[in-house]
C-alpha cells in the first residue's frame, strides 16, 4: 500500500542570534491511509514542529533544511510538500482541504471577533469544490446548513444557535467540537492533532477522544495525534513514534510499543506513567536527568546523558534507526552497530 | 447598546455643567480682568483713558460683580443659546467662534482622514514585513515625525517653499479668495491648500498611529487563531486583513476619543505660524487679551468635543468588538 505521508529525514532549524536550533533532526515516518499514527515525546522534542513542516507552517526564522515530505492527492498525484511554496496555490489548496489542523488551544485559535460559525463556512467556501456535485455551486446558504450538519455531527447541541456563536460564549469542550468540525469541514484525507485535549480538562477529554474516535471510523480519515499523554496514544493510536530531541529513537504497532519497548527512552517513558496500583507517599519514577539546553545538544546519541544503559559508543556515533525486534524500528546500539554516516 | 448611549447622554449635560464652572475658575484666574488689559493696550500705544470711563465700562460689562454672580450669569445666558458678546471685538461670540469653526473642522477633519489613510497602511506593512528595508525607512520617518514639533515642520516647509519654488503656502486660501464669497473655484483653491496644513497638523500623529498599529499587529500575528486561518488554506494578505489586523485596530479606536480634541486645539501654534483663519489664534488671542467669554466659549466646544469624542470611540469599539457589544 502507498503511504497517504511519508515523511523522510525531516530537517528543520531554527536560526536565532544565540546559535542553530536544530529542532526536527533527521525525522521518519509513515502515515498509512485512514490509519491513527501517535507522535509521543517530551516538549521541545520537536513533535509540534514536524507537524508545521508538514503543512509549511513553520513561523521565520525556521525552515525546512532537507527531507522530502511525500503526501498522496486525491487525484493520485505524489506531491513533496518540502518542496512547495508555503504561500503557493497548491500548498494552500492542501491546507484545510487534504490536511487539517486540529489545534492545542481551542479558545486562542478562533478569533474572539468573528463568530465560530462564520469562520467554518469560511473554510468551505475556500475549499468548496470538496462538497460541489453534479456542478452546482456551494452558496453561503449551503456552507451555513453544512456547518450546521458538521455541529450536529461533532455532538454540539442546538447547533442553529451554536453556529451564531463566539468562540468565548462556548465552553471548553465545545469549542474543541467546534475546531474538531472546522478540521473535517473540507473532507480531509488526513487530520493533524495537535495535543487536542491538553487544553482542556479530564472528563471532557475522554469525550474528545471519544468522538475523534468515532468521527475515524465513520469517515476513515487518517490522523497524526501529536501527545505527551501516553494514555491517549493507548487509547488512540495503532502505531507510534517516540520522539526526543527532534529525533525518532523508536517507532511501532501500539502494542509492541507498550509490552516490548526496545529503547531504554521509550522504557523510561512507560515506567514514568503513574500507576493507580503504586504505593501513596512515594516519589513518582522519573527519568534522570534534565533535557539538554537545544544550543547544547549531547554529541552521539542524543539520550545517552540520561540513559540507565549507556554504553561507551553512545557519546561517539550516532544510532541509526533500524529494526530491532519483529515490527519495531529502534535507534539504540544496544540493538544494532550501524551509526548515522557523518 | 442603545440603552448605554442613552445613558451616557444623559450624563452629558451634568459634566458640561461641571467643565463650564472649571473653565470660569481658570479663565478667571490671571490677576486683572479684560479692562485692565485694555487699558495697558491703550497706553502702550500711548493713548490713555479715564478711571471714570474705566469704571463705566466695567459697570457696563458687569466686571464688578462678584465671581459667582458672574458666573450664573455666564451659565443663565448660555442656557439661553447665548454665547455672549466679545469685549474685544464688540461683535457675538457665537459668530466669532462661528466663522472660524466651519474650517477648523474641515482642516481637522481633513488631517484626521489623512493620518488614518497613511498610518494605517504603513503600520500594516512594518508589521508584516519586519527588519525589512522599508520597515526600517519607515521607523526612521516615523522616530522623525514624533521627534519634530510640528510647528517647526511648518516653519521649515514654508521657508523651503518660499526659498525654492517662491510659493507662499501661509493660509488656507490664495490671497484672491480669502475674503471672496463661496465658489467652486473657492472650494477648489481651498482644497489646493489645504493639504500643506494638513500633513503638518497630522505628521506626529501619523507616526505615533503607525507605530502603534505595527506594535498591534505584530503582537497579534503570533497569535494561534492566524496559524488557525493558515491552515485552512487561506491567501496570507487575505488573511491578515481578515484577522489580526481586524484585531490590532481595536486600540486605536479607542484613541479617537482624544485624537478629535487634540486637532482641534494642537492647531493652535501651527495655525498661528502657518497664519491659518482657524480657531486656534482666535483662542490665543481672547486668552491674552482676557476676553474671558470669547475664551470660555471656545473652551466649552473644546470640552464637549472630548465629551462626544470619547462617548463616539466607544461606541464604535463595541460595534466592532462583540466581547464589548454582548457585555455591556
Amino acid at each position: 500500500m502507498t503511504p497517504l505521508l511519508s515523511v523522510r529525514d525531516l530537517r528543520v532549524s531554527f536560526q536565532l542570534d544565540e546559535g542553530v536550533v536544530r529542532a526536527v533532526d533527521g525525522t521518519s515516518f509513515d502515515v498509512q491511509p485512514g490509519q491513527v499514527l501517535g507522535i509521543v515525546g517530551e516538549s521541545g522534542c520537536g513533535k509540534s514542529v514536524t507537524m508545521k513542516a508538514i503543512l509549511q507552517l513553520v513561523d521565520r526564522p525556521g525552515q525546512i533544511d532537507t527531507g522530502e515530505i511525500s503526501f498522496a492527492r486525491p487525484n493520485g498525484e505524489i506531491v513533496d510538500l518540502a518542496k512547495l511554496s508555503p504561500r503557493g496555490a497548491t500548498m494552500r489548496e492542501i491546507r484545510g482541504g487534504e490536511i487539517a489542523l486540529i489545534p492545542q488551544e481551542p479558545m486562542a485559535s478562533f478569533s474572539p471577533v468573528h463568530t465560530v460559525g462564520d469562520q467554518i463556512i469560511e473554510a468551505i467556501l475556500l475549499h468548496s469544490h470538496r462538497w460541489e456535485q453534479d456542478g452546482r455551486k456551494i452558496t453561503r446558504r449551503d456552507a451555513r446548513d453544512i456547518t450546521v450538519g458538521l455541529f450536529r455531527d461533532v455532538g454540539i447541541s442546538m447547533p442553529e444557535q451554536r453556529v451564531d456563536a463566539y468562540s468565548w460564549q462556548l465552553s471548553g469542550g465545545l469549542r474543541q467540537r467546534a475546531m474538531i468540525a472546522m478540521a473535517l469541514s473540507c473532507k480531509p484525507r488526513l487530520l493533524i492533532a495537535d495535543e487536542p485535549t491538553t487544553a482542556i480538562d479530564v472528563t471532557t477529554q475522554a469525550q474528545v477522544l471519544a468522538l475523534l474516535r468515532d468521527l475515524q471510523a465513520k469517515y476513515n480519515t487518517a490522523i497524526i495525534f501529536i501527545t505527551h499523554d501516553l494514555g491517549v496514544i493507548a487509547q488512540m493510536a495503532s502505531y507510534v513514534v517516540v520522539m526526543y530531541l527532534g529525533k525518532v529513537m523508536e517507532q511501532g504497532p501500539v502494542d509492541a510499543i507498550f509490552h516490548s519497548p526496545k529503547h531504554p527512552y521509550t522504557r523510561a517513558l512507560l515506567r514514568s506513567i503513574p500507576s493507580m496500583y503504586g504505593q501513596t507517599r512515594v516519589a513518582l519514577p522519573v527519568i534522570s536527568g534534565a533535557l539538554p539546553h537545544p544550543f547544547n545538544r549531547p554529541p552521539g546519541c542524543p539520550f545517552h546523558p540520561r540513559c540507565p544503559d549507556v554504553m561507551a559508543v553512545c557519546s561517539v556515533g550516532v544510532p541509526r534507526l533500524l529494526p530491532a525486534g519483529d515490527d519495531q524500528l529502534a535507534s539504540c546500539f544496544l540493538h544494532h552497530t550501524a551509526a548515522e554516516p557523518v | 447598546m442603545t440603552r448605554y448611549i442613552a445613558q451616557r447622554l444623559l450624563i452629558l449635560p451634568f459634566l458640561m455643567v461641571i467643565y463650564s464652572f472649571v473653565i470660569f475658575v481658570i479663565i478667571q484666574a490671571p490677576p486683572g480682568d479684560f479692562l485692565t488689559a485694555y487699558v495697558a493696550t491703550l497706553a502702550s500705544s500711548g493713548s490713555s483713558i479715564s478711571a471714570d470711563q474705566i469704571a463705566a465700562l466695567r459697570h457696563q460689562y458687569g466686571l464688578d460683580q462678584s465671581f459667582v454672580v458672574q458666573y450664573f450669569l455666564w451659565m443663565q445666558n448660555l442656557f439661553h443659546g447665548d454665547f455672549g458678546l466679545s469685549l474685544e471685538y464688540q461683535r457675538p461670540n457665537a459668530d466669532l467662534i462661528g466663522e472660524q469653526l466651519g474650517l477648523t473642522v474641515a482642516l481637522a477633519l481633513f488631517s484626521f482622514v489623512l493620518t488614518w489613510a497613511i498610518a494605517v497602511p504603513a503600520g500594516i506593512y512594518s508589521a508584516t514585513h519586519p527588519r525589512s528595508l522599508i520597515d526600517h525607512t519607515l521607523t526612521v520617518i516615523n522616530y522623525v515625525g514624533v521627534a519634530t514639533p510640528n510647528f517647526m515642520l511648518a516653519l521649515m516647509l514654508m521657508w523651503g517653499a518660499f526659498a525654492y519654488f517662491d510659493i507662499n503656502v501661509t493660509g488656507l486660501f490664495s490671497p484672491e479668495f480669502v475674503d471672496a464669497p463661496w465658489s467652486f473655484a473657492r472650494v477648489g483653491d481651498l482644497l489646493f491648500h489645504i493639504w500643506l496644513p494638513g500633513l503638518v497638523l497630522g505628521i506626529a500623529g501619523t507616526a505615533r498611529l503607525s507605530r502603534i498599529m505595527r506594535a498591534n499587529l505584530l503582537d497579534e500575528l503570533n497569535k494561534p487563531y492566524v496559524v488557525t486561518a493558515r491552515a485552512k488554506g487561506m491567501r496570507e494578505w487575505r488573511l491578515v486583513l481578515r484577522y489580526p489586523v481586524r484585531l490590532a485596530f481595536n486600540p486605536l479606536v479607542s484613541t479617537i476619543g482624544w485624537y478629535l480634541p487634540a486637532l482641534f486645539s494642537g492647531s493652535l501654534i501651527v495655525a498661528t505660524v502657518m497664519n491659518l483663519p482657524n480657531i486656534g489664534p482666535l483662542l490665543l488671542r481672547a486668552l491674552i487679551n482676557q476676553d474671558m467669554y470669547l475664551a470660555g466659549g471656545i473652551l466649552l466646544i473644546y470640552s464637549f468635543l472630548t465629551i462626544v469624542g470619547t462617548l463616539l470611540s466607544d461606541v464604535l469599539l463595541a460595534l466592532i468588538d462583540p466581547r464589548i457589544r454582548v457585555e455591556s
